[in-house]
């Protein structure tokens, strides 16, 4: 089948290139400049899309088959959800805190940065990309270092007395900060946070400072200012980094392995699991279709709601 | 009393702003820190002792430092591919509409919009059960290029845009060839952002861990490696390897910000000093 693809890819190429005469070149020189990275994302990108679903809807031979049959077999949706109903759950709700998290932190950052960085605005924007620089998976391993029973912020905590408090609010779990839901939400936040941040401070910073001082010069209160100026003319920044914080999020397990436990487990972690070791590709493959399209979904929904026309 | 309160909420903002750098900066102090830690016995989590040891014997490791070889590897290749497919498809989609342009938007946008797990298993269902490629180092190079063609033509068309296509027709007219033209003309104006978008493209690819995850078979990148080293043990030069590579970007990055003071400064002495009359 993967096959047919290839052909039928190779022959619009091949029509492509007996069209583009010496009349129609003009015509055709944006695609043929084009091709080969088209080409590339339609073998690589749209043909795995094709064979995902094709996979999702086959059945093994047996069990430990690898051929696959293809048999329009929805009952591998149906085990996606009454499976992994709760992991879907999870990993949408996880990754809708640790969005609005990465706005609550990231918001005040890029505004101070934009509006008093003055001349050590690209040195400040440097800080904040540094962290990053290093490796995903070092970052998260380090958290699990710092949220450990015998880190830092534990014993801070309990030094503090707060423990208690912190038991309250549903953040520690029997007096251990690591393995909770909130170290993952944690460890999400922090791994996505450039992606709201960044965006955001373009949005600021494109933002003209005498609009501001119009709004003041009209005994506009600060406040005001903000509400009615500066934040409406940056929520195109707050969208795009919704979208790039939430997506990637929605799909993380890596969060989730290091930082939580076997009852914190997100879709992603279902999904690897079932498709590496289980080598269930079937289910895993409903699973990721399934993922796709409720993310497709939701950014459609979103952003005919609340959308701006620049979407990159 | 209006202005003392003014003042405290400016102060809190900068006092937030300040706290989120902080946490930012977290994890990489503990990074570094326990780069220098004596570890008792396999995870170098808790602290034990200082040392120097670590240092001085970075890739003791060698299954770590082949790792990172092999990442180095396919980030270059990918890069190179990547960015030569996404520049073209930037330069076309930015001299001029023509039909099917907002549907490669689309294409185009569709993989950034797409969790990567959905894009690392779909692409592994391709590579399953057929007999032309196996999974490993072409895998993963294919793979990348895919996720980094969006990138880089996104990027490349966004420094791009607003440019004087008249140039290129002032140098046919000049009776330049083609070719002259693109190399002389074209290629030194795109090449600032081209290079941005390799920057970038290479970092996404060194970085990679989900993706690659589905569609390595047995090679082993430098993420792949601490993941799979995780599980039984943490050696203090994951943390060494982490803070070089994060000292080379801090470095990288000076040098950049410095030049492009340098470059602020000679526009801004070169730029005429204009008066308005009142």
């Amino acid at each position: 089948m993967v096959l047919l693809v290839l052909v039928c890819v190779l022959a619009g190429v091949v029509v492509l290139a007996v069209f583009g005469g010496p009349e129609a070149r003009h015509l055709l020189a944006p695609y043929g400049l084009m091709k080969p990275g088209l080409l590339w994302m339609a073998l690589f990108f749209l043909a795995p899309v094709w064979s995902l679903v094709r996979i999702s809807l086959s059945t093994k031979e047996s069990r430990f088959s690898v051929q696959y049959n293809f048999a329009w077999a929805w009952e591998n949706y149906s085990r996606a959800f009454s499976d992994f109903g709760g992991q879907f759950q999870r990993a949408f709700l996880y990754s809708f805190i640790a969005t609005i998290l990465t706005i609550v932190i990231g918001y005040p950052i890029a505004y101070v940065i934009a509006f008093r960085g003055g001349r050590y605005k690209n040195l400040l924007l440097g800080l904040v990309v540094i962290p990053f620089f290093t490796s995903y998976l070092i970052r998260t391993i380090a958290w699990s270092t710092i949220l450990a029973d015998q880190g830092p912020i534990v014993s801070l905590l309990s030094t503090l007395g707060l423990v208690d408090v912190f038991e309250w609010l549903r953040i520690m779990d029997n007096g251990k900060l690591i393995n909770t839901p909130a170290a993952v939400i944690g460890g999400l936040t922090y791994n996505f946070l450039p992606f709201m941040l960044l965006p955001i401070y373009v949005s600021l910073e494109k933002i003209d400072a005498n609009l501001v001082n119009a709004a003041n010069d009209l005994y506009s209160t600060p406040t005001a200012a903000f509400r009615k100026v500066v934040f409406p003319l940056s929520l195109p920044g707050v969208f795009a980094g919704t979208l790039l914080t939430f997506i990637p999020a929605a799909g993380d397990f890596v969060n989730a392995q290091f930082l939580g436990n076997p009852n914190t487990t997100m879709i992603g972690n279902s999904i690897q699991d079932q498709f590496l070791r289980q080598n269930n590709y079937p289910v895993a493959s409903a699973m990721s279709a399934v993922l796709m399209v409720s993310i497709t979904a939701l950014v459609l929904l979103y952003s005919r709601l609340f959308g701006t026309e620049e979407l990159v | 009393m209006n202005t003392l309160r003014s003042r405290i909420a400016r102060m809190s903002l900068n006092v937030f702003a300040g706290l989120g750098l902080i946490y930012l900066f977290l994890p990489i102090f503990f990074i570094v820190l326990f780069s220098f830690n004596k570890p008792k016995g396999k995870y170098n989590i808790v602290w034990q002792e200082f040392t120097f040891d670590n240092w001085l014997d970075p890739f003791s490791q060698k299954s770590l430092t082949a790792a990172l070889w092999v990442s180095l590897r396919i980030g270059a290749l990918a890069t190179a591919i990547s960015t030569v497919l996404g520049s073209m498809i930037a330069l076309a989609l930015s001299r001029r509409t023509f039909k099917g342009s907002s549907a490669i938007n689309l294409l185009l946008v569709l993989p950034l919009t797409t969790p990567e797990i959905v894009l690392g298993s779909s692409l592994a269902t391709l590579f399953l059960n057929q007999t032309y490629i196996n999974f490993g180092f072409v895998t993963v190079v294919i793979a990348h290029v895919m996720f980094q063609v969006s990138f880089v033509a996104l990027t490349v068309r966004a420094r791009i845009r607003g440019f004087d296509w008249t140039l290129e027709q002032a140098a046919a007219d000049l009776g330049s060839t083609p070719q002259r033209t693109f190399r002389l003309v074209t290629f030194p104006l795109i090449l600032p952002g081209v290079l941005a978008a390799a920057l970038l493209a290479f970092a996404l690819s060194i970085d990679d861990f989900i993706i690659t995850f589905f569609n390595a078979g047995s090679t082993a990148t430098f993420p792949l490696q601490i993941y799979g080293a995780a599980r039984v043990q943490i050696p203090p030069q994951i943390n060494v390897l982490a803070s070089m590579v994060l000292l080379f970007s801090v470095a990288l990055l000076v040098v950049g910000a410095t030049r492009g003071q340098r470059s602020e400064a000679a526009k801004a002495m070169k730029r005429p000093k204009i008066k308005i009359r009142k």
